[in-house]
């Protein structure tokens, strides 16, 4: 049992959702999610602490040695990524039951699951995966599932938003599958470390740098890494609230890891300076944390506001990744982390107003915050995270951030990182006088607390930002094992 | 003139896939929008499909007397994006039918016109 | 669809020919060309033939929906069930070696019931696309 870890959790999910589809209608099918993903989040723990003391997992699937058969490699990375998918899952299905319930048709619910369980899967086996063909196919798997699940939202731009991100999200998967496929054509080779000893000797040709650009463009699309970001503030903001929680917290993450992988794995050292890549991240990443957080302030749309932050914290990300250092992984890593706290988070409170008045407009949520204090509560809390205020999730990511930028005297970067805290300040600003400071609209003020069922899974996330923030050891423990097994080298 | 001739497979699979991304940019009909993004994948399948090619060598089904197999593993690959493919297209076709139930109509700018005249 | 005889006779003598076929695609895929997706997709060739001929509502008898949407799922856990059958013996997770005797004969075995999942899986949400598409505009 414990030689199968890093196979059972992409295999329960892969058997529950077929399963979850043919269930009948009620609450059945929400509770094999709620098993599955508390299952997975049980295993995925194991697993980490398994590599974190034992070193990297290798399973070999159906007994065909690498590189030939697919293997499951697993180090401190995709052990770490696997945990945040797991844990967002497992703590995403318990709120679902009441918000699926109110903003999902009752005939669509089985279906609704066993999509929900197929994206994890997807998920799951991106995370897991040594091939890189694999990977592929997983992350087809996940979008696929994710566009109908972006289409269930309420009101008739979910259907608009999904097509626009299914012809995007096959345009970047197309993209990979042409990278991938130059890469085969010159090392012969789709496993991961294979790939990794075998490009060295023929990284100085072209075909393998259009083969490297192409899957970068490719993950760039599915990562919302600005420019290439404008399926996401649509896809958030029309999507259900429980699937916004989910690809929030979640998807975008996985993208990351994958960039990750590619670049300081897969990829001989120093490749990434060879081609300008490293400055590219920088420059989107610089533009994408400015541009995007401006457009958040002028938004009259919670959910959409958020979105746009979200594209702004991904060029935090992508700042990390451009430094090519170690401390700029390790802060790459942290804030993927710590942004899936806080967005989860974020996504959740403003989907427990959703549940009482059916819409987060600006002027829709006005004095809403003193009628449900707790929810509030989450949401500045969670802005204070997103803010990057101490004693916040958010101030460790952007401290080493920070650190990584001084690292390399990168002082324009400072001002640009401290630039996008001020102008979260201002959005963040904008919802909490909206829901505090504005007075309640006749119609809303009958509108009570939310149910138990949609805050406790909020303050779970809103106590594991607060948490995060004071005690740093696992999350930059991890991060900086992570940044090692990657093979970055320190400057 | 041998850089042209002798990659001919590369040119064909870089002009297909031209025609479909091009097709996926400038037309606002949705449907038509799903045929580029076809023709798109298609264009790949057959890069995949030209490159796993071994001069000389035979179908990889194993017969008496045959050496030389072109290599089998892209055509599998390809079998699975395939599938991929299709699934791919019947979900954009489900959107679009949905789409055109709730807007009647599939052009572009017209839905955009109606989203922004709420 | 109105009624024509000549559609009529020549496609009840070709559908049990697809059929046939079909399943001769589906069990000649481990030592030649086929195997469950092709399969599937001819299987369900000949009930789309069936439902272009007949009518939709006569083929809906024939497969029910909500059989189909079982069989789909029933496809998927054949085929995640065999490789969790191969871990109790001792096997990696699709390591058909392990589901008989001889090595050879349990991976015959293996891509035999593998490959009948995919048949099946492939062939019910084909039916299930094609019905979801030509039922959309009915009352």
């Amino acid at each position: 049992m414990p030689d199968h870890l890093s196979l059972l959790l992409v295999v329960i999910p892969l058997i529950a959702a077929p399963v979850a589809a043919i269930l009948p209608r009620g609450r059945l099918p929400w509770a094999t999610a709620l098993t599955v993903t508390s299952i997975c989040f049980i295993l995925a723990g194991m697993q980490l602490w398994a590599v974190v003391h034992d070193g990297v997992i290798s399973y070999e699937l159906g007994g065909w040695a690498p590189p030939w058969g697919i293997e499951y490699r697993i180090d401190a990375v995709n052990a770490f990524v696997a945990l945040i998918v797991s844990g967002i899952a497992a703590i995403t299905v318990p709120y679902a039951l009441l918000s699926a319930e109110k903003e999902i048709p009752e005939h669509q619910i089985p279906h609704f699951y066993s999509a929900f369980l197929l994206c994890f899967t997807g998920l799951l086996g991106i995370t897991q995966t040594g091939d890189i063909f694999n990977l592929f196919v997983f992350l087809e798997i996940s979008s696929l599932s994710s566009y109908a699940l972006i289409s269930l939202g309420q009101k008739r731009q979910a259907l608009t938003s999904a097509y626009q991100y299914l012809i995007m999200g096959t345009l970047g998967a197309t993209f990979f599958l042409i990278g991938v496929g130059l890469i085969y054509s010159q090392t012969g080779t789709l496993n991961m470390m294979d790939l990794a000893e075998r490009l060295p000797e023929v990284s100085g040709l072209n075909t393998v740098h259009t083969g490297f650009a192409f899957i970068m463009i490719g993950f760039a699309l599915k990562l919302a890494l600005f420019p290439l970001h404008l399926w996401l503030p649509n896809a958030y903001t029309y999507a259900p609230t429980v699937i916004t929680v989910f690809l929030a917290a979640t998807a975008t993450k996985v993208a990351l890891y994958v960039m990750l992988r590619v670049l300081f794995t897969v990829f001989p050292n120093g490749f990434i300076s060879t081609i300008p890549t490293g400055d590219l991240f920088i420059l989107s990443g610089m533009a994408g944390i400015i541009i995007a957080s401006v457009y958040a302030i002028y938004q009259v749309d919670v959910k959409r506001l958020l979105a746009y932050s979200s594209v702004a914290q991904i060029g935090y990300m992508a700042l990390g990744i451009g430094f090519a250092s170690a401390m700029g992984v390790t802060a790459t890593i942290i804030h993927l982390f710590n942004h899936a706290l806080m967005k989860g988070a974020l996504f959740m409170a403003v989907g427990a107003i959703i549940y009482r008045i059916g819409d987060c407009r600006m002027d829709n949520i006005q004095g809403l915050g003193r009628q449900m204090p707790w929810t509030f509560g989450a949401i500045v809390t969670g802005g204070l995270s997103l803010i990057g205020v101490p004693g916040t999730a958010g101030f460790i990511s952007k401290w080493y951030l920070v650190l990584a930028a001084l690292e390399q005297d990168a002082w324009i970067l400072v001002a640009v990182i401290l630039i996008g805290s001020l102008l979260a300040v201002i959005y963040m600003g904008r919802v909490i006088e909206a829901l505090y400071f504005k007075p309640a609209a006749e119609t809303n003020l009958a509108v009570k607390e939310a149910p138990i069922l949609l805050l406790a899974p909020t303050w779970v996330l809103v106590f594991a930002n607060i948490y995060f923030g004071l005690d740093t050891e696992l999350t930059v423990g991890v991060a900086e094992h992570a940044a090692q097994v990657l093979g970055v080298a320190a400057k | 003139m041998d850089f042209f001739i002798g990659h001919y497979n590369y040119w064909i699979a870089i002009f297909l896939m031209m025609v479909g991304f091009y097709t996926v940019i400038s037309r606002g009909n949705l449907v038509k929008k799903i045929i580029g993004l076809n023709i798109f994948q298609v264009s790949v399948f057959l890069l995949y499909i030209s490159v796993s090619t071994v001069k000389g060598g035979a179908a990889p089904i194993i017969t008496e007397g045959i050496e030389l197999y072109s290599n089998p593993l892209p055509h599998v690959l390809i079998l699975t994006a395939i599938v991929v493919g299709v699934a791919t297209t019947a979900l954009g076709l489900a959107l679009v039918v949905r789409i055109k139930e709730a807007y009647g109509t599939i052009e572009e700018d017209e839905i955009h016109a109606q989203d922004h005249s709420l | 669809m109105t009624h024509n005889l000549i559609l009529h006779v020549v496609s009840k003598t070709l559908i049990p020919l697809i059929i046939v076929f079909a399943l001769y695609v589906q069990f000649h895929g481990d030592f030649g060309p086929g195997g469950g997706f092709q399969a599937g997709v001819i299987m369900s060739s000949a009930i789309i033939l069936y439902a272009l001929v007949f009518g939709l509502d006569v083929a809906e008898q024939v497969m029910p929906p909500t059989i189909l949407r079982l069989l789909a799922s029933l496809g998927v856990l054949i085929y995640a069930g065999v490789g969790v059958v191969t871990l109790f013996p001792g096997g990696n997770y699709l390591d058909y070696s392990v589901l008989a005797d001889t090595q050879i004969a349990g991976q015959h075995l293996g891509i035999l019931l593998v490959e009948l999942g995919v048949g099946i899986t492939v062939f019910s949400v084909m039916l299930i696309i094609f019905f979801a598409f030509a039922g959309r505009g009915r009352p």
